[in-house]
């Protein structure tokens, strides 16, 4: 009897699992060869960024060009360090000046945004709606409009030339707060209820009962918020050397024409595969999590 | 008797308070509270910016001497005398028909292509999709395809199939750069909205496609048509705000590719001439009335569709 179940199990490793309804062999064959096709077309360029930078520079100036690297080679990165090195703001400092920016801008706005989203979500208070609708209109045009403007304001406030004026605008970006809503709308009531008649207040069932179960949709903002901050070299706001961010100086070191072509190279690389790589860890922890956190009613 | 009458009274008082605007407003002070950091700075950094494009739009002001005002006169010049700005507001405009519609029906496409996919290899082709929208400006190695020498890998991968005989100055003719740009932006579009049309897909209840099945639904297209679309409305409306707005935003690809100014204006967009007048010529008052009418038309689009998808499964 074991024996059988086990066999069958094993079985299912191989198999799929069910068969799905609908779904025929035909039709899987087409999607499979379509997806194929497109998601060669997509990552061409990428394929290019990675192979670029492992190009030693007779092969980045090579007629026909090719994509694929012959030799690979660790030169572009090891040419992008000594420029790093020549660099009259010691280059530790840009790292830095990027994990405050960044990193303020991620806690700040998911910290802020989903305080604020709580209310919105699961209490009733006279001007709740318009509040919303506001977010949702200011999702529905670009930074772009209010650039100059925010210019102004920030010189307003005195915090022109300081980080604050890249982390404060970050941190009410609205479609944090939009996502962080919608998601916290699903949470039943019952959970809070019960926190409730046990004689907790409302931000302490913020912190220790909504913000737990939520964690995929931090996480979202957390990736969100890393991609828009990620490549702004700050060179509206920020007019001293020793406050710009890596973004900033990777850019300047790529723009030095040919004779820099291979730190160039290096330089693309590492600006796409940050912000890749960090969607990749985060990608695999939402769906761990939206798989085992099963809060849907 | 009395007594009851009393307590029912009170308790019809009570009740009449309760329902008052300041009795609620004091009654909710702790959402309030939760609120306040964020909408401040919300007012500070976009509330307050809007207001004063607006405003700022009727004015002349170099940020040097006190603002003037001009009235419609910003208006008057961009559409009657800027011939630049026209040029970018048509290209605009086309690029935002072009890929507003066709990025969104790709993401819809792709997602819900993967989402037939399993596992490992359905968190792959997600990346592959999603990889270019945050690859920061890792599209100017768009630069090295359309080099317009023989070096460039466009050029090259023609000539040597024998399409071209000589190298084509793709960014530097003037009919090729809006096709071009189409091309990249699509690329770079699979963003936001195609995230939450993957999850999306997820969300939908398994066991109304087992319904559907009884009631005589016999393939995944008629699958995606009558249950699949209808049950993820709410993300198709997402989406098509994400998609929308960064279509009439189109800048830095722009910029990147096509260089600024770029021949004969062919890639110039309404951004572009605003972050000129903006941030080059410091003309705010000018570059005000751009932005207003920017935000005019990416408003003004998204609420036009959004009625519009409001009204599909009804």
């Amino acid at each position: 009897m074991t024996g059988k179940i086990k066999t069958k199990r094993r079985l299912r490793l191989f198999k799929r699992k069910e068969k799905r309804l609908n779904r025929s062999m035909a039709g899987n064959t087409l999607l499979f060869v379509l997806m194929g096709i497109c998601g060669v077309a997509m990552a061409v360029p990428l394929v290019m960024v990675i192979n670029n930078c492992l190009k030693p520079l007779d092969e980045l100036f090579q007629y026909p060009p090719k994509i694929f690297v012959r030799n690979p080679t660790l030169e572009n990165f090891s040419d992008l360090f000594i420029l790093m090195n020549d660099s009259w703001v010691p280059f530790s400092r840009y790292i830095l000046n990027t994990i405050i920016i960044t990193g303020g801008g991620i806690v700040g706005h998911v910290i802020i945004a989903s305080l604020a989203a709580y209310p919105l979500a699961k209490h009733d208070f006279p001007g709740k709606k318009i509040l919303f609708q506001m977010v949702v209109l200011s999702m529905m045009f670009s930074w772009v409009v209010t650039q100059t403007p925010q210019y102004m304001i920030i010189s307003w406030l005195g915090i022109n030339n300081t980080h604050l004026a890249l982390i404060l605008p970050a941190c009410a970006f609205g479609m944090g707060l939009y996502l962080m809503k919608q998601f916290m709308e699903q949470l039943p009531d019952s959970l809070m209820e019960s926190a409730r008649l046990d004689g907790a207040g409302e931000f302490r069932i913020f912190w220790n009962i909504v913000m737990p179960n939520v964690k995929p949709a931090w996480l979202t903002l957390a990736i969100f918020q890393f991609q828009q901050m990620w490549g702004n070299t700050g060179s509206t706001f920020l007019r001293d050397e020793q406050l710009k961010p890596l973004q900033y100086s990777l850019q300047q070191i790529s723009a030095g024409g040919a004779a820099r072509a291979g730190a160039a190279a290096a330089v693309t690389f590492i600006i796409a595969a940050v912000p890749i790589t960090f969607f990749l860890i985060c990608q695999s922890n939402i769906l761990e999590t939206m798989t085992s956190s099963g809060m849907k009613e | 008797m009395a007594d009851e009458r009393n307590t029912s009274k009170t308790a019809l008082e009570i009740a009449k308070k309760q329902g008052t605007l300041s009795y609620r407003v004091k009654k909710s002070r702790v959402s309030y509270l939760m609120l306040a950091p964020y909408f401040i700075l919300f007012f500070f950094f976009t509330v307050l910016p809007v207001l004063m494009a607006v405003g700022f739009s009727f004015t002349y002001y170099n940020m040097l001497e006190m603002p003037q005002f001009v009235g419609w006169k910003n208006y008057i010049k961009l559409f009657l005398e800027d011939d630049i700005f026209m040029k970018s507001l048509k290209n605009t405009l086309i690029l935002a028909v072009v890929t507003g519609p066709v990025s969104y029906f790709l993401c819809l496409l792709f997602a819900w292509i993967i989402n037939e996919f399993r596992g490992k290899l359905r968190a792959f082709l997600t990346l592959i999709f999603y990889a270019p929208s945050i690859c920061g400006n890792a599209y100017v190695v768009w630069n090295l395809i359309l080099t317009g020498d023989r070096y460039g890998y466009l050029n090259g991968f023609l000539m040597e199939l024998g399409v071209l005989d000589e190298a084509k100055l793709w960014m530097q003719t003037e009919k090729y750069v809006l096709p071009v740009l189409i091309v990249v932006q699509l690329w770079l579009s699979l963003g936001t909205g195609f995230l939450s049309f993957i999850a999306g897909l997820q969300t939908v209840d398994k066991t109304m496609y087992e319904a559907a099945a009884l009631d005589g639904i016999k393939n995944r297209w008629q699958e995606l048509w009558y249950v699949t679309l209808p049950a993820m409305k709410p993300q198709l409306m997402f989406g098509a705000v994400m998609q929308i707005t960064q279509a009439f935003a189109i800048a830095d690809v722009s910029l990147q590719l096509a260089g600024n100014p770029s021949i004969n204006y062919a890639g110039a967009t309404v951004v572009t001439h605003l972050m000129d007048y903006g941030t080059v010529r410091l003309e705010m008052g000018y570059a005000s009335a751009i932005a207003t009418i920017l935000f005019l038309l990416m408003v003004g689009t998204n609420m036009l569709v959004q009625r519009l998808l409001r009204r599909v499964g009804e």
